[in-house]
C-alpha cells in the first residue's frame, strides 16, 4: 500500500539532492522485502544497502495501522495510532537485544526498585501523550544520580543496547517514547532541587524536575520560572532543556538558550560533562552546551540544569480581546510591542472556530463576548512592577486600539481568578481537541503576515472533511495549526502532508517551531535545513554517540541513524 | 428605586495568604488586590435587577484607604451608575462598617440593599435575607422573594421592602469589565466621605491579640495490614 507522505519525501529528496551524497538519501530494499514493525520484533531483519533510488516506486507496506487501529488497552482507551513515518522505519539491526545478563547489571548498580518491568508501569512508559505513538520497550530504568546515569550509558554503549532518554512524557512528536525495544532511562527519581542563590535568582536543580513543583518552589521565594507551558504539572526540566521547550512567556524572557546557563550531560560513552556553571557571563571556549538544549536526548542526556529565574512581579494583568481579521491581530501585536513594550509579557491568538472548539468541549468554558461572533481572539498578559501604572497603561493602549478599530470589544481580568479563565480558554485548546477525535498536529514558524494563510488554505483543501483550527503564540510569529477529524483517515493526511511542509518551506517557515522533531518529522527536516547543515549535525552525532545508542530514530533523517 | 451594593478591596481570593512573622496580621505587601466575590456576586445581581427595569440606579459603596476607588472604578465599570467612598485608612471593624452604611442609607434611602455578607439589618430595622441563591423582586408589592441556602436545603423567604440581602456563590456569576464600560466608568461620579462627616465615631471595641496559620495538616500513613490499623487507632490517634 503506498503510503504517498513517504513517496512525496522521497521525490523531494530526488529533487534536491545529487546522486554522489547517497548518504543522505533513504536507503531502499526490493518493495517484498520492505515492511516494518512498531510493535516489537520482526523474523527477519533486512541488511539495508545504501541504493540510490532511481527509479523505483517503493511500496511501503504499513502493519502498523491495520494491527493496531482498533485495539482496545485494557482499561478501554481507544487506541489511536496512525503512522506517517510507520511505513519507513526499521529496528536497526546494529543494536542488540536485551537480555537476562543486562538486567542483572542493571538491578547490580540500581538496586532492584529501580529496574522496572512491570506490565502497567511499562504500557504507560512506552506510548506517549497523544496516544499515537508505542513502543515496545522491556525495561526502564530509573537511576538516581548522575553516576548511576553514566554508568547505565557506559554498559549500553558497550553493549550496542538503544536507550530513549525519558522525562514527563508530554511530548507531541514521538521523541519520548520507544519506537521498537530501546531501554526507557526514565530522570523522574532525579528530582532535587540542588540551590537557589536569592540574589542572582539562580536556580540549580535536577533534571527530573516536575516543571510545576519548581514553580511552586521558586513562588515561595519570591521568583518566577522564564518558561511556561501547558504541560507544567507533568513535564520535567531535563525534557524542556532537551527540547528547547518554548511556551508561553518566550515573547518576554527568551528562549532557553539564554536563560540556561548552564547544563550537565552525560554522553554516549558515560563520560560526564559538567558543564553546571552558575554564571551570567562565561565566554571561555565553545558554548557546549547549547548542543544539549533542543537535540531532543540524542547527543546526550540532561542530568542538572542551571537556570536564571526572573523576580516575581506583582502586577498582572490579563486582557481578552475580539478582533475581527487577521490584520488588526497583526497592526494590534505591533501596537502592543510599542505602547506595552517593557511589560508586556504574552501575546496569543487564537481564532473562532479554536474559541468554538474550547466552549464545546471543556468544562466550564464561556465565551467572554457570548453575543457576538468575532472572527479572532486575542489574549495579551502585562507584568510589571507597579500595579496602577501598569493598569493605567494597559487600558489606555486597550482604549486607543478600540478607538482605532484594531479591536472590536474586549474585557479586562479583574481577578486571578478571571485571569485563569482567560488562560484557560487558551491553554484548553489541545485537551479540548484531544475530546474531540482524532487530531492531526503542527507548530509552524511563519512570518506573522502570511501566519493565517495557511490555515485558510488548509481549510478549502480539505473542506467539510475536517475542522481546521488555528492559534498560537502570535508574539514569537508560531502557529499551532491543528486539523480535527472524527477519526485517523490517510486520505486526508495524505492532503495535509506533505502541503503543509511544502507551503512552509516556500515561506521560509520552520516546520516545527517548538515542538521538535522526534520521530514524526525526523524525515521532514531537510524542508527548514540544507543538505550542509544536516551534514554537519550528521558528523557532530557521530562524534559524540558513534553507536547511535542516544534516542534512535529521531531527529535526523532515518537513514542516517541507522 | 435606588439599590446600594458595597463593595470591598480584599486580597485576591486565588493568592495564597501568608501570616506575618510579628502575627500581628497576613502579609498585604505586593499582593494582589481584588473586589471580594462575594460583592461582586452582590454587584451582578443588582445590575440585573436594574436591567429589568424594577430598579433606576445601582450605587457602589466602598469604606477603606484610597486604593479603594480602584475597586468602585470597576464596579462602576461593571455598570454601577456612581460610587461612595468613605475614606477611612484605619482598618474598619464590622461594627463601625454598619453604623457607616447606616448613615448612608439615611442619605440616599435604597429600596434594596444588597451585600457580600456584612451585617446591618438590625441597626436599620430591616428584613434581610442572607446566603441568597435566588432573588426575585415584585415591584408592585413592595416585596422581595428570597431563596436562602441553608443547612437543611433551600428556605424561601418573603421580605418587605426596604430589605438587606447578603450573597451566596450560587446566586449568579459576575459579568466581566468590558472595554466600552471602562471608558464609560471614568466618567462616572464617585462622592467621598469621612467617618468624622457622617458622625460616626470609628472605635473598636474588637482586638486583635494574635493571628497564626491554622496547624499543618500532616501527611497520611499506608498502614500494612489491619492489626497495624488497629494498633495506631489506639495508641497514636486515640480514637478507641
Amino acid at each position: 500500500m503506498m503510503n504517498r507522505n513517504c513517496r512525496a519525501t522521497l521525490r523531494f529528496l530526488k529533487r534536491s539532492h545529487h546522486q554522489h551524497n547517497p548518504s543522505l538519501l533513504p536507503s531502499a530494499t526490493t518493495p517484498s522485502s520492505q515492511f516494518t514493525s512498531v510493535t516489537g520484533f520482526d523474523e527477519n531483519f533486512t541488511q539495508l544497502q545504501p541504493n540510490i533510488v532511481e527509479h523505483q516506486d517503493l511500496s511501503f507496506f504499513n502493519p502498523l495501522r491495520n494491527f493496531l487501529k482498533n485495539k482496545q488497552l485494557g482499561i478501554g482507551i481507544q487506541h489511536r495510532c496512525y503512522g506517517s513515518m510507520g511505513g519507513v522505519v526499521q529496528r536497526s539491526p546494529r543494536f542488540s537485544e536485551l537480555n537476562d545478563d543486562d538486567v542483572r547489571y542493571f538491578e547490580e548498580i540500581l538496586g532492584n526498585k529501580n529496574v522496572i518491568q512491570d506490565e502497567d508501569k511499562l504500557s504507560a512508559a512506552n506510548i506517549d501523550w497523544m496516544h499515537k505513538y508505542k513502543g515496545a520497550s522491556k525495561l526502564i530504568l530509573q537511576p538516581c544520580n548522575t553516576d548511576q546515569v553514566s554508568q547505565i550509558l557506559k554498559y549500553c554503549n558497550s553493549r550496542c543496547l538503544a536507550v530513549v532518554p525519558q522525562g514527563g512524557n508530554t511530548g507531541l512528536v514521538g521523541g519520548s517514547v520507544p519506537v521498537f525495544d530501546e531501554v526507557i532511562v526514565s530522570l523522574s527519581s532525579m528530582n532535587n532541587i540542588i540551590s537557589f542563590d536569592k540574589v542572582s535568582g539562580i536556580l540549580v536543580c535536577e533534571a527530573g524536575c516536575i516543571l510545576e513543583n519548581i514553580m511552586s518552589y521558586l513562588d515561595n521565594e519570591g521568583f518566577i520560572m522564564p518558561l511556561d507551558l501547558g504541560a507544567k504539572g507533568s513535564c520535567q526540566i531535563g525534557g524542556n532543556v532537551s527540547t528547547n521547550a518554548g511556551g508561553l512567556r518566550l515573547v518576554r524572557y527568551g528562549s532557553l538558550h539564554g536563560s540556561v546557563l548552564g547544563v550537565e550531560a552525560v554522553l554516549a560513552n558515560g563520560t560526564v560533562l559538567d558543564m553546571l556553571k552558575t554564571l551570567r557571563k562565561d565566554n571561555t571556549g565553545y558554548g557546549l552546551k547549547h548542543l544539549f538544549i533542543g537535540s531532543e536526548g540524542s547527543l546526550g542526556i540532561v542530568t542538572k540544569v542551571s537556570i536564571l529565574t526572573p523576580p516575581k512581579l506583582s502586577s498582572v494583568n490579563v486582557a481578552f480581546l475580539a478582533c475581527k481579521d487577521y490584520s488588526c491581530c497583526q497592526k494590534l501585536l505591533q501596537e502592543a510591542k510599542r505602547k506595552l513594550g517593557e511589560i508586556l509579557s504574552a501575546f496569543e491568538f487564537l481564532d473562532s472556530q479554536s474559541m468554538n472548539l474550547v466552549t464545546n468541549h471543556l468544562e466550564g468554558a464561556r465565551n467572554p463576548f457570548p453575543t457576538s461572533l468575532h472572527n479572532f481572539y486575542v489574549l495579551i498578559e502585562t507584568t510589571g512592577s507597579d500595579e496602577s501604572s501598569d493598569k493605567q497603561k494597559l487600558e489606555a493602549f486597550l482604549l486607543g486600539s478600540m478607538e482605532n478599530e484594531l479591536v472590536s470589544d474586549g474585557v479586562l481580568a479583574q481577578d486571578i481568578s478571571q485571569a485563569s479563565t482567560f488562560w484557560r480558554l487558551r491553554e484548553g485548546i489541545s485537551e479540548a481537541l484531544m475530546k474531540a477525535g482524532a487530531v492531526y498536529k503542527y507548530d509552524l514558524s511563519i512570518p506573522v503576515e502570511n501566519l493565517y494563510n495557511v490555515v485558510e488554505e488548509m481549510r478549502s483543501r480539505l473542506g467539510d472533511a475536517a475542522n481546521v483550527i488555528g492559534y498560537g503564540h502570535l508574539g514569537d510569529s508560531n502557529l499551532h495549526l491543528n486539523v480535527s477529524v472524527p477519526q485517523y483517515d490517510d486520505k486526508i493526511l495524505s492532503q495535509i502532508e506533505p502541503f503543509v511542509y511544502e507551503w512552509t518551506s516556500k515561506h521560509r517557515g520552520s516546520i516545527s517551531a517548538e515542538h521538535g522533531v522526534g520521530l514524526m518529522k525526523a524525515n521532514e527536516i531537510f524542508y527548514s535545513q540544507s543538505r550542509e547543515t544536516v551534514q554537519m549535525m550528521t558528523s557532530i552525532k557521530n562524534l559524540m554517540d558513534p553507536n547511535h545508542i542516544l534516542n534512535p530514530y529521531k531527529v535526523l533523517p532515518h537513514s542516517i541513524t541507522s | 428605586m435606588k439599590i446600594m451594593v458595597t463593595i470591598k478591596r480584599v486580597i485576591d481570593y486565588a493568592v495564597k495568604i501568608r501570616v506575618k512573622p510579628d502575627k500581628t496580621g497576613v502579609v498585604t505587601q505586593n499582593v494582589k488586590m481584588s473586589m471580594n466575590p462575594f460583592c461582586e456576586i452582590a454587584l451582578e445581581e443588582a445590575l440585573r435587577i436594574k436591567e429589568s427595569g424594577l430598579a433606576s440606579e445601582v450605587i457602589a459603596v466602598s469604606m477603606g484607604p484610597s486604593q479603594s476607588i480602584d475597586t468602585l472604578r470597576t464596579g462602576l465599570a461593571m455598570g454601577a451608575d456612581r460610587g461612595i467612598h468613605v475614606e477611612a485608612n484605619d482598618s474598619l471593624y464590622p461594627l463601625s462598617v454598619a453604623k457607616i452604611l447606616k448613615k448612608l442609607v439615611e442619605i440616599e434611602k435604597p429600596g434594596l440593599l444588597i451585600l457580600g455578607k456584612q451585617m446591618i439589618a438590625g441597626l436599620l430595622n430591616w428584613p434581610q435575607g442572607t446566603f441568597a441563591s435566588k432573588v426575585v423582586l415584585d415591584k408592585e408589592k413592595q416585596v422581595v422573594t428570597v431563596d436562602r441556602e441553608v443547612d437543611d436545603g433551600i428556605e424561601t423567604l418573603s421580605l418587605n421592602l426596604p430589605a438587606v440581602i447578603t450573597t451566596d456563590l450560587r446566586l449568579n456569576q459576575p459579568r466581566y469589565a468590558t472595554l466600552p464600560n471602562i471608558m464609560k466608568a471614568k466618567s462616572k461620579p464617585i462622592k467621598k466621605y469621612t467617618p468624622e462627616e457622617l458622625n460616626v465615631e470609628i472605635k473598636s471595641d474588637l482586638e486583635i491579640v494574635e493571628v497564626t496559620e491554622p496547624p499543618k495538616r500532616k501527611s497520611g500513613v499506608i498502614v500494612s495490614s489491619v492489626d497495624e490499623l488497629i494498633d495506631k487507632l489506639k495508641n497514636e490517634a486515640n480514637v478507641i
